[in-house]
Formats: structure tokens, sequence, C-alpha cells
């Protein structure tokens, strides 16, 4: 009899537990979908490219983590940073990340993802698998989305990894590149960051 | 200019032993020679400017069915690297797959332009080369090279690089080292450059954006040569192996 119970419990955990991770699956796989047809939506229309870097900018605020990628991106060197340095970078890579990506982005004209599948790391992160399809000059292009779940209502995407290539890596390895070049100075990177967003 | 070539590889020989047991557990980029790097890295850049890319762009002019062939052709000739590579990383099922590829192909498909073996059930599968065949026996990546005109190394990739001339590319040997009627040295050299504008031509609107959006593009190419090689290196699949989850969750403590 207690051995039913205990059956019974268990069997009723794994049912909650697996109901729970795939809402999350779902929810990252349907937040990607959403977002990778906004964007291509705004790509292939024929509004001006000031107006299409804007609307990029809006998805770019709303779907990623860019407090938490610019933070990353400091890697070892975010231990040294006062609490005014920390809010002046916050606000500098801000900046800097939006204009980057909507740059980026802009280039594409014809950009259609399909989402394929996802796999749920943990309760924190779950990535999508989604293929850049190939047009006539440039070939299929495999995306992953690394995406934060933490809170499940409100997932936000920390990093690219287009095949294979970690964009957030790329990046910590080239913010400490710069540092590294100007003898430890953090302030270097501030430096460059603001030239990039003043150009 | 074979005194020099023999003190370079000397050179190489030196960097590729010392450095390969000394970063067996070191994560950090290795760029030894960075001032040097950087040099040649912005010498290759002026000469992507006035010649690879704009071939590129009159290459990307040319009808997609010439490309995709000239492609397939380029692919097909890297599998005499890919199948002694796939022998020596012990790989005989990827060995056995490429050499009824290159068969196929070269046979039916015309020298490689089109591919039925594909079609027949054999993929396409990675690309392999003696750098990777180092790498998977073990050895380190060494530190970081920018060579010119050919673009980021390592050490190990140099070195790798260099058993390809010496015996090891059965391309390389038929045009450059053996006096056949059958092909010319220049044959080697044309299809290197086409392979290389071939891929230039794949990434122009990736790598010009990238260049657009990097605050030191030098470190940016550097990153992704280094996770790249790292991945064919592991045959990692296009996943998210490249990064671990504890370099994120120091964010949220």
């Amino acid at each position: 009899m207690t051995n039913l119970r205990i059956k019974i419990i268990i069997v009723t955990l794994f049912f909650f537990i697996n109901l729970n991770s795939n809402s999350i699956a779902n929810v990252s796989s349907d937040f990607i979908n959403d977002i990778t047809s906004k964007a291509s939506n705004i790509l292939s229309s024929q509004d001006t490219e000031e107006f299409k870097i804007q609307e990029l900018i809006k998805i770019g605020q709303n779907s990623v983590d860019i407090d938490g990628i610019g933070f990353y991106t400091l890697g070892k060197h975010r231990k040294n940073l006062s609490d005014d340095q920390k809010n002046d970078f916050k606000k500098i890579f801000r900046e800097y990340f939006l204009k980057s990506f909507s740059t980026r982005l802009v280039e594409y004209k014809e950009a259609k993802i399909v989402v394929i599948s996802e796999d749920v790391k943990n309760e924190k992160y779950t990535i999508v698998k989604s293929k850049l399809l190939a047009t006539s000059n440039r070939p299929e292009v495999a995306i992953d989305w690394r995406v934060y779940t933490k809170d499940p209502s409100k997932p936000l995407i920390r990093d690219l990894i287009i095949e294979g290539l970690s964009l957030a890596r790329t990046q910590r390895e080239e913010f400490n590149s710069i540092i590294v070049n100007n003898d430890g100075n953090i302030i270097a990177l501030f430096t460059s960051l603001k030239e990039f967003n003043n150009k | 200019m074979i005194k020099s070539f023999k003190i370079i590889i000397s050179v190489l020989t030196i960097q590729f032993l010392v450095v390969s047991t000394s970063l067996g557990e070191e994560k950090e980029v290795k760029d030894c020679f960075e001032k040097i790097n950087r040099a040649t890295f912005a010498f290759n850049m002026a000469l992507d400017k006035v010649l690879f890319r704009p071939v590129a762009l009159g290459y990307r002019k040319l009808p997609s069915p010439i490309r995709t062939g000239t492609s397939n052709a380029l692919n097909n000739l890297s599998n005499l690297v890919t199948i002694p590579n796939n022998i020596l990383q012990g790989d005989l099922k990827a060995a056995g797959n490429n050499t009824i590829r290159l068969i196929i192909n070269t046979t039916i498909g015309i020298v490689g332009i089109f591919d039925p073996a594909n079609t027949l059930g054999f993929e396409k599968l990675e690309k392999e080369d003696f750098g990777q065949t180092f790498g998977a026996m073990g050895v380190g990546e060494g530190c970081y090279l920018v060579l010119p005109v050919i673009g980021p190394s390592t050490v190990r990739d140099a070195f790798g690089s260099l058993v390809s001339m010496s015996g090891g590319d059965a391309w390389y040997n038929l045009t450059v080292k053996n006096d056949t009627q059958y092909f010319k040295e220049s044959d080697y050299y044309y299809s290197k450059l086409t392979e290389g504008v071939d891929f230039r031509a794949k990434n122009l609107e990736t790598f010009d954006s990238l260049e657009k959006t990097s605050v030191d593009f030098y470190a940016t190419v550097r990153s992704l040569y280094l996770q790249d090689r790292d991945r064919k290196i592991n045959n990692l699949k296009i996943k998210t192996d490249t990064l671990d989850d504890s370099d994120w969750d120091s964010l949220d403590k």
C-alpha cells in the first residue's frame, strides 16, 4: 500500500516536472518565432533604413538581456569595477549594443529564420535551434539562441551562436583585447565604445 | 632562400613543441606575436579591399549554377586532404563516405561540379586537415598567427599546412611537386585562389557588418577563428558547446 502511494507521488511529480519543462520550452520557441518573424517583416518592408533601425532597436530592447550580456562580456574585469563605473558601463554598453545589433541586422534584406527545435538545459536556460534559410548569395546558416528563462513570463536572449560561434564570447574576447592592450585600463574600453557610439 | 625556409621551419617546430606542451590547460588566447600579427592583418585587410573583395563582388555576379558548380568542384578536391586525415583520426566511416563521394563526384559528377553522391545517400561531411588531426591528437594550438595573404592560423595549423605541402596533399603533389602532362603548378594556386574568392563571396555581408560593428576587428577575427578551429577539432555539432553555463552563472550571483 505504501509502495503504491510512493509510486503515485513519483508519477504525479514527474508529470508536473515534465509539464513545467515543456511549458518553458514552448515559451522559448514561441518567443524566438515571434521576434524573428517581426524582424523578418521589418527587414523585408519598403521602409527607410532609419525606420527599420528604430524598429529593430525596439525589438532588441524588449527581447535581449543587454545588461546581462554587457557584464558577461567584461569577464574577469567585471570584479574591478566600482558601482559608478558599473552604471556608466551599463549605459555605454546599452547604446553600443543596440547600435551594433541594428546595424548588423539591417544588412540582411532577405532574412527568413525557421525554428527547428529546443533544448531545455535547466530552469534558467533553453537553447532554441534555428536556421537562417539560404539565398542565392549565401548558404544556410545555423543559429542557436541562448534564452534566459529564469522568469518564464519574460524570456530574454543572452547569446546567439552562429554556426557554433558564440557572439557573446567573441565580444568578451574583443573587449578583453582592448583592456589588455591598454595595460588593464578599463577606461580605454569605455572610450572605444563611446567613439563607436558617436560615429 | 632554402636557408631561411629551414630557419622558419625550425622556429615553428620549436614553438610547436614548447607551446603544445605548456598550453594543455590554458584557456587564454596566446597571441605571442601580436604586434607582427596586427601589422600582417592590416596588410591583409588592405589586400582584401583592393583585390579579394572586388573580385568576390564580381564572382557574385556569375550565375548561381556556375558558383555552385565551382564550390562543389573545390569541395570535391578538398577530399584529397580530408580522407587521409579521417584515417589518421581513426574515423574510418567518414573516410569511406568521403572516398565514395570523391569517386562518384569526380566521375559521374564531372570533376566534382555536380554532387550526385549526396543524392545517393553519401552526405557531405566537415572538411578535415592536418592541423585538426594534430588537435585531435591532443597537440595544443600554440601561438596565434596571421599569415600574409592566407590569414588567421596558429603554430599548430601552420605546421599542418607544412605537412600538406610535404606530401600530405595529393593535389599539391600532382600539381606543384610532380611534372605531369595533365596538371601545371599554376593549377594548384588557381584552385586555392578560387577557394578564397568563393569563401569571401559567401561571407560578404557577414564580414562587412562585423568590420563595421567591431571596436577591435583584429580581436574579433582572432576569436572567431580560434572558436571555429576548436569546434572543428572537437567535432562538436553546431550548438552551444562553445559556452559553459558556469560562464553565465556568475552573473546571477
